[in-house]
């Protein structure tokens, strides 16, 4: 088992390499966990972002579980917000989540296929 | 929802609502007496005795975008399935306990499934929340505090994957060793 002593190097590791920053600074990604969103695979979706942005090291960028917005019929929903532009992503799923991180967060790019009202609803 | 895991965290959700800062999860197997409880405690706001009443129906909810609520009432019906029952006990201002037994080797009963995951979501919650896990497995017990995890990282946020990956790693270790143990 993982013991405590492998959580103090852990710890020691990251204070040497102090990188603290706001919550709220830089991007961040909302994913929908209420009673809809867990039951259609939101669990799995943010436990893929947490990953993937570990794996690639992208700094400033934080997950969060949130509520429902009430479309409940397309979750799960995740939104990423970067300042002042959301966007909204709809029935997502882990292939969803490897394209939002590899062309939206990483190349800037919208990822359009997934997005709320414009090509499925 | 075919874990339990997955109903645990839609509860939870629950309390972080209602401005929890401690949630408490006991799992608790008794072969024996052929059991699989669980225990999900808050010191939350509460609920009056009147939303008590009404809180497993599925066609109350507190929220305003619709009106239905389906949280409780799917998770009531998963212990019903097994010949079980869901307990709700809660004291306005104090917080709520919703206690779950479900029938242990039946065949309604679904899996726990990744329970680490459900308590990284939680840990990974804006609120800050303090997340005690228990897992008793007939004499032995495994529990993990984020309290206990906050005092080692003397300020290193959650959010390090480092960290993620150890309280994963340990929460899935723990369990399989406490069941290794009981079966020998």
């Amino acid at each position: 088992m993982k013991s405590l002593d492998d959580l103090k190097k852990i710890r020691d590791a990251a204070q040497s390499k102090v990188t603290m920053r706001g919550k709220n600074d830089g991007m961040r990604i909302l994913v929908g966990m209420a009673t809809c969103g867990i039951s259609a695979g939101a669990r799995p979706v943010m436990n893929k972002f947490v990953e993937m942005i570990a794996d690639y090291k992208i700094e400033k960028v934080t997950v969060t579980p949130v509520g429902c917005i009430g479309e409940c019929a397309i979750e799960p929903i995740v939104e990423v917000l970067q300042g002042e532009e959301r966007t909204t992503y709809c029935r997502v799923d882990e292939d969803a989540v490897e394209r939002i991180v590899n062309e939206h967060i990483i190349g800037g790019k919208v990822v359009l296929d997934y997005v709320i009202g414009k090509y499925r609803l | 929802m075919n874990e339990l895991s997955l109903h645990i965290l839609d509860v939870c959700e629950n309390s972080i609502k209602a401005d929890a800062n401690l949630i408490e999860i006991i799992i608790t197997e008794n072969i024996k007496d052929n059991t699989f409880k669980i225990d999900i405690i808050d010191n939350g706001y509460g609920m009056s005795e009147l939303t008590l009443l009404e809180v497993s129906d599925p066609f109350f909810t507190t929220r305003t975008t619709r009106n239905v609520g389906l949280g409780l009432s799917l998770f009531k019906m998963a212990a019903e399935m097994t010949g079980g029952n869901m307990v709700i006990t809660s004291k306005l201002n104090k917080g709520t306990t919703v206690t779950t037994i479900f029938e242990h080797n039946h065949i309604d009963r679904s899996p726990l499934g990744d329970i680490e995951d459900t308590i990284i979501i939680l840990v990974l919650n804006e609120k800050d929340i303090d997340i005690h896990y228990e897992h008793i497995y007939n004499s032995k017990v495994y529990t993990f505090d984020t309290r206990e995890v906050k005092k080692v990282l003397e300020g290193v946020p959650f959010t390090n994957y480092n960290v993620i990956s150890w309280i994963k790693n340990n929460i899935k270790e723990g369990i399989k060793t406490i069941l290794k143990e009981e079966s020998r």
